[in-house]
């Protein structure tokens, strides 16, 4: 059984229909890669997977392992394994990074029937994650994206997924505002991450990324449309071609 | 923090008042109503020297005159309180007690279910408790090992009768019998609460305590409660309020007076969880409360918190006068108010005294269609030279049926005066919300932990092990508010 599978999914906010008709399947193992102009709907399609209000579902479905993704509120589907990295990650003034991710951690646990992790343990599990990310010690006792740099955002996103260890982890444009050794400490932390049983699907507009994250399927998401599909020398096509082509198509 | 799984399956535990437990203990009351014979009743009862009960009759002959004077320019409605209606006094049936052991075993059980740490054993949190059931003080612990460094701390009533001077002295030296209408009610008939005294020159190494709560049915609760911090000395004191559940209102009009001599520091903080009444506002608690500090020494210092979740009416200032040179005064305070819950609170910062310092922090928060308003005072008198003043009103809405406001008003008399003012109103985000669902925490999860740190410059400054308990407290009085 595919690990998620989008079929013919259709949303529209208000009147705008802004997906029209997107299927994609991810297996476990894999890494999908999104790549398309601004405004074709990529942060949408995101967002409706994990479940944000606001968007009409007027047609398909999402299942993740087999279950409809739809019939769960959006702290269920996290806890069911759906783990997205903002694109815009939010401000949390007054809640320390290191509570805001227990808290997280601690709900995953419940669910799992596990109990809460005890706090010395806690504080290892999260030092070593950031030290591998590259990030400050005293980052966590920090208020949760309160200004934070906008690399740091993506680091501390990061950090949050390799923590939470998803079954889907959805990539929402990490690497914009990273530095180059940024992107590799990133990438590197991404790439810890897959298993066999883990699938990603990254969202970009850089084919750079894609050569830290080798993925194995390209999609042009152009207009609500999935208008082409390859393997990753697509990225590269589309790096010195743009998106003229397709657009042209879909239109 | 720890308000995450805990506090979920506490809310799920206890979809009621976690504290709407009533004890059954036969108790001794003064009949109905208020009367010069009830107040010569209450003062007997407690054996009162005669300048005790002329203090008393002095107050309730003033309130006569004030019946038309309760006040009504907060922004809380509620019926006309009958006071003829309750009872003034009640007190567990039960004679003088040599030690702990003769404490009757239910209300031991009681103060278990508060978690109040009161047998000796559990005492090594360094927390010394003087709990008032109803309107006398049934155990106080720790004495022994406070009274040997000085420290008075013990019922009011007893400190009547053992450090009358000191009593005498300070006693309405801060809320005089006639500041106002509650306050001169509360001088008439207060039937217990906490004395303490420490010495010149002592920090007082443990957080005192007093576990307030009101249990007979139908009873006022007034205690009245005297600090005075000796010169050099220091003392953090700690209030905790609950009350069984009830449909019909309670009234609750304490008064509590601090006095810091010179270099003298308190702490004086409150976590007030009284009944709040039901979600269609049936039941609850009336808090009337007077809370007022003297910084009569230089370099004095008293600095109030209060976490506010409880009480169908709260109407409580606690404030400082800053006589003293160099004295300062700080006022942090957190008020949630969900359903029908209506909340008039602030502070008054009176600079007298030149080079003094105030600052207020203030939390508003407000859900269903409860009404939230900040009152503040910050007067400069003409002698305050250099008197500086901050403050911070920050009202959080959730859901949009809701009232925040904020008053703050302004005196200054001096020209080197210099006040500054900041506030900010807004509403928990989707975006938070979302952001924190997305990570697997339940609506309730996310909103405990948003107003949390929306909290949190407020409940950092608790004592530790107040803080988690506080915390908890957030999440628990918003229940249900989202969604
Ligand atoms: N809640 C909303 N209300 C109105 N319009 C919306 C909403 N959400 C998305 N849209 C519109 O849908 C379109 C797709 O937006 P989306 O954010 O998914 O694009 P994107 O592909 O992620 O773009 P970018 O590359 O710039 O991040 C845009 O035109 C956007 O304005
Ligand atoms: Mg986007």
């Amino acid at each position: 059984m595919a690990l998620l599978e989008i079929k013919n999914l259709h949303v529209s906010v208000g009147n705008r229909e802004i997906l029209k008709g997107i299927s994609l399947t991810l297996d476990g193992g894999e890494v999908h890669a999104i790549m398309g102009p601004n405004g074709t709907g990529k942060s949408t399609l995101s967002n409706v997977i994990a479940g944000r209000d606001g968007y009409d579902v007027t047609q398909g479905e999402v299942l993740l392992d087999g279950r409809d993704v739809f019939a769960m509120e959006a702290d269920e589907r996290a806890r069911a394994g759906i783990f997205l990295a903002f694109q815009y990650p939010v401000e949390i003034p007054g809640v320390s990074t290191s509570s805001f991710l227990k808290t997280a951690l601690n709900a995953k646990r419940r669910a799992e029937g596990k109990p809460e992790i005890d706090a010395m343990e806690f504080l290892k599990l999260v030092k070593s994650r950031t030290k591998a990310l590259g990030m400050a010690d005293d980052m966590i006792k920090r208020a949760l994206n309160v200004g934070f740099s906008g690399g740091e955002k993506k680091r501390a996103e990061v950090l949050q997924m390799s923590l939470l260890e998803p079954r889907v982890a959805i990539l929402d444009e990490t690497d914009s505002g990273l530095d180059i050794d940024a992107l590799k400490v990133v990438s590197d932390g991404v790439n810890a991450l897959r298993r066999a049983d883990r699938a990603f699907l990254v969202i970009t507009h850089y084919q750079r990324l894609l050569d830290y994250i080798v993925p194995d399927h390209v999609h042009v998401l152009v207009n609500g449309r999935i208008a082409a599909s390859g393997g990753k020398e697509l990225a590269l096509e589309l790096e010195a071609e743009g998106y003229a082509k397709y657009q042209g198509a879909a239109a | 923090m720890a308000v995450t799984r805990e506090t979920a399956a506490t809310v799920k535990e206890i979809e009621q008042y976690k504290y709407g437990f009533v004890t059954d203990i036969e108790s001794d009351k003064a009949p109905k109503g208020l009367s010069e014979d009830i107040i010569r009743f209450i003062s007997a009862k407690k054996n009162e020297p005669d300048w005790m009960l002329e203090g008393r009759l002095k107050a309730y002959r003033h309130w006569l005159t004030q019946a038309d004077e309760e006040p009504a320019w907060a922004k809380l409605h509620y019926p006309k309180i009958d006071y003829q209606d309750a009872y003034y006094y009640a007190a567990p049936k039960q004679a003088k007690l040599a030690s702990l052991d003769e404490v009757d075993p239910k209300l031991l059980e009681t103060y278990k279910k508060l978690g109040i740490p009161l047998l000796e054993q559990q005492m090594l949190a360094g927390v010394a408790v003087d709990a008032v059931f109803d309107s006398v003080s049934v155990a106080t612990t720790y004495k022994k090992k406070l009274e040997e460094m000085g420290v008075i701390f013990m019922p009011i009533s007893e400190a009547v009768h053992k450090h009358p001077e000191l009593v005498k002295k300070y006693l309405g030296s801060v809320v005089p019998y006639t500041d106002n209408f509650f306050a001169t009610l509360n001088a008439a008939v207060f039937t217990d609460g906490s004395f303490v005294y420490i010495p010149k020159g002592l920090r007082c190494p443990m957080e005192l305590s007093t576990y307030f709560r009101i249990n007979e049915k139908n009873t006022g609760q007034f205690e009245r409660t005297l600090i005075i911090a000796d010169e050099g000395s220091y003392v953090s004191y700690l209030e905790g309020c609950t009350a069984p559940q009830r449909d019909e209102n309670q009234l609750h009009a304490a008064v509590v007076e601090l006095v810091a001599l010179d270099d003298a520091e308190i702490k004086y903080s409150t976590v007030q969880n009284w009944y709040p009444g039901d979600a269609q506002g049936k039941g609850g608690i009336y808090n009337f409360v007077t809370k007022r500090a003297a910084c009569r020494g230089r370099n004095s210092k008293v600095m109030w918190t209060q976490v506010e979740t409880g009480s169908a009416i709260t109407w409580k200032y606690p404030s400082c006068i800053l006589q003293g040179d160099n004295s300062t005064g700080e006022f942090y305070s957190v008020a949630i108010t969900n359903n029908r819950q209506q909340a008039d609170t602030g502070t008054k910062m009176i600079h007298l005294g030149r080079n003094t310092k105030s600052k207020i922090i203030s939390k508003g928060i407000s859900a269903g269609h409860a009404d939230n308003t900040y009152r503040g005072l910050v007067r400069i008198g003409a002698k305050a030279d250099n008197a500086r003043n901050y403050t911070q009103c920050d009202s959080l809405l959730i859901g949009s049926t809701c009232g925040a406001h904020t008053v703050p008003y302004i005196e200054t008399k001096n020209p080197t005066a210099h006040t500054e003012h900041e506030a900010t109103t807004s509403k928990i985000s989707e975006d938070q919300l979302f952001y924190c669902m997305q990570r697997g925490m339940t609506q309730e999860e996310a909103v405990s932990l948003i107003v949390n740190g929306f909290c949190k410059e407020v409940l950092q400054t608790l004592p530790m092990e107040f803080a988690v308990e506080a915390q908890k407290l957030v999440g628990i009085s918003l229940e249900g508010s989202v969604g």
